[in-house]
């Protein structure tokens, strides 16, 4: 027997390189926007007003995404938006996460009474139509940041709530949880020393894929223009702009749209290509 | 003087019985054989001593007194820690009885350190100490391993030490061998016999095996759909089985004088006697 720590060296996968460098730049060109944009997303000049993406004749220098009916550039414009939305992916998906996958453990855990609450709770709230649930709300709560934070933790526990409870289900029948149980350690030290790290790798997918999700709502929200007040840029919104002058100028509805779907996209396959690095069994 | 005794245990899914009137007492040191065909419930007893039932099975009626107290009787905190100080269980399954995500030294001393209060370099030196008595051959090494690294019958070595570790009066065997493949087993076997005969422990054995029985058990019971249907010392069983349905156990298992020929099923009358059996008892106790 050879011995069993030389970890057998996968190669990073492809998707996973792909998706975390396009997040990371992502991220950092959001972060330095105020450095690395070309224009202030905000000033307007009709005498630029819809120019052409750079490879297109009568594109201006200072402009390589062109500009939208009001004259402001393109790529600035996504860059600020880009803050938005990633604040949005992290801070919303992290706290959606925190609620709904203790809120799943508990359940799955524990079953019994608390169980029944939790699961009647999710079968409820899911029956709601996630996207008018969260107009009404941030039509209770006022628009800005916080809002559409607190309207995406609202509608989408549910989700972390049910997948996290069916894997506490699955492991609270492993033998070892019995054996814990047998040894005398408490059930809330079981829960989390011995069900919780089985379960992180799915929890990690999830994760992932609630940033994706979290994006998609705050543009969805901005679209409608619900999201923050329309002086700020942010993604949604400008494709809702976009959509007025699609045949004038498709470039403003275009780009926003490609990087949005790159990123969603991104934060999906990044969860895959974590769990798969990172599951302890495949490891 | 026995160590654990049951009292007419019962215990319901639902209206359904699934343990009927069942009634042991394993002495200390002793080891006691339950067995049964799938389903009889005879895993189900040891789970109700431990207090581990399945969320769907309510132990009903009866007494299970370990070491002088009632278990029923106590609030539950307490009942866990008398269950935890003085038993352990080795379970069926070694594939699912290790938690996957930790390192199995860890799972091993764990419950020393947190449960019994011992230092974290005791509970090591103990760990290394067990591997050696269940012959792990480098020591020091499986215990930094994941689980998934290790074979069924490594994992189930270390299943064994777990249980030894902090010293308990009784150990419930739940099949410890049904997972594994012969030669494995056989090695299995003689390592509890050994573990068992060192400590002094008590043991209640689980199995579906009259061999096992017969190599490693003092007495056995005989259960069939909850019910006990005979208890007898291991030499006595073997050689005189007094119930018709013992009986054709003993005779289902293939003999080595005769390799070739067909198996012997339990006959039909003896089934539809046990059946009777079954039914009158469910009458008496109007579950019907």
């Amino acid at each position: 027997m050879a011995d069993l720590h030389t970890k057998i060296k996968r190669p990073i996968g492809i998707r996973l390189w792909l998706s975390a460098g396009w997040l990371t730049l992502l991220i950092v060109t959001t972060l330095f926007a105020p450095i690395l944009a070309p224009q202030d997303p905000l000033a307007q000049d009709l005498f630029t007003a819809r120019l052409p993406p750079f490879w297109i004749t009568g594109s201006e220098p200072g402009y390589p995404l062109g500009s939208d009916s009001l004259g402001r550039d393109v790529l600035s414009r996504i860059m600020y938006g880009g803050r938005v939305a990633l604040s949005v992916a992290l801070i919303a998906a992290t706290l959606t996460c925190l609620l709904g996958a203790s809120l799943g453990l508990v359940a799955g855990y524990f079953r019994g009474w608390p169980d029944i609450i939790i699961s009647r709770l999710v079968d409820i709230w899911m029956a709601f139509p996630p996207v008018l649930f969260a107009i009404l709300l941030i039509a209770v709560l006022g628009t800005g940041l916080t809002s559409i934070i607190i309207a995406i933790v609202v509608i989408d526990w549910t989700r972390f709530a049910r997948v996290v409870r069916a894997e506490a289900i699955g492991q609270g029948a492993m033998d070892y949880v019995a054996s814990a149980q047998v040894a005398g350690h408490k059930r809330f030290g079981i829960m989390i020393q011995e069900i919780l790290p089985n379960i992180l790798p799915t929890m990690c997918i999830l994760l992932t894929l609630e940033m994706g999700i979290a994006v998609i709502v705050e543009a969805i929200l901005s679209f409608v223009n619900l999201s923050i007040s329309t002086d700020q840029p942010t993604w949604g919104g400008m494709i809702s702009e976009g959509r007025v002058s699609i045949h004038q100028a498709w470039w403003v509805l275009v780009f926003p749209l490609v990087i949005l779907f790159l990123t969603v996209l991104s934060f999906s396959q990044l969860g895959e290509g974590i769990k798969d690095r990172f599951d302890p069994v495949l490891r | 003087m026995s160590f654990l005794t049951i009292n007419n245990l019962t215990a319901h899914v639902g209206k359904l019985p699934i343990l009927r009137d069942v009634s042991l007492s394993v002495k200390a040191g002793e080891v006691y054989g339950l067995v049964g065909e799938s389903g009889a419930g005879k895993s189900m007893i040891g789970k109700a001593v431990l207090g581990i039932l399945p969320l769907a099975i309510e132990a009903t009626g009866g007494e299970i007194i370990l070491d002088g107290v009632d278990l029923q009787k106590l609030p539950a905190n307490q009942r866990r820690q008398i269950i935890g100080a003085k038993t352990a269980l080795i379970p069926q399954d070694p594939l699912t009885a290790l938690n996957p995500s930790r390192r199995v030294g860890v799972q091993i001393t764990n419950r020393l350190v947190d449960i019994l209060g011992w230092t974290k370099s005791d509970a090591e030196h103990r760990a290394l100490d067990l591997l050696v008595e269940v012959h792990i051959n480098d020591p020091e090494r499986v215990m930094l391993c994941y689980p998934h690294e290790l074979s069924g019958g490594m994992r189930q070595r270390l299943l064994i030490a777990a249980a030894f570790a902090a010293e308990p009066q009784l150990i419930i065997a739940d099949e410890p061998t049904t997972a594994l493949d012969v030669t494995v087993q056989k090695q299995i076997l003689r390592l509890i016999k050994e573990m068992q005969a060192r400590y002094g422990t008590a043991l209640l054995f689980v199995t579906h095996d009259l061999g096992v029985v017969s190599k490693v058990c003092q007495k056995v019971l005989v259960l069939y759909d909850g019910l006990v249907l005979e208890q007898a010392t291991v030499e006595n069983f073997f050689t005189g089985p007094q119930h018709p349905y013992s009986k054709a156990l003993l005779e289902t298992t293939p003999k080595y004088t005769n390799p070739t020929g067909n198996l012997t099923p339990i006959p039909l009358h003896v089934l539809e006697g046990v059946h009777r059996q079954v039914a009158a008892y469910d009458r008496m106790k109007n579950y019907v």
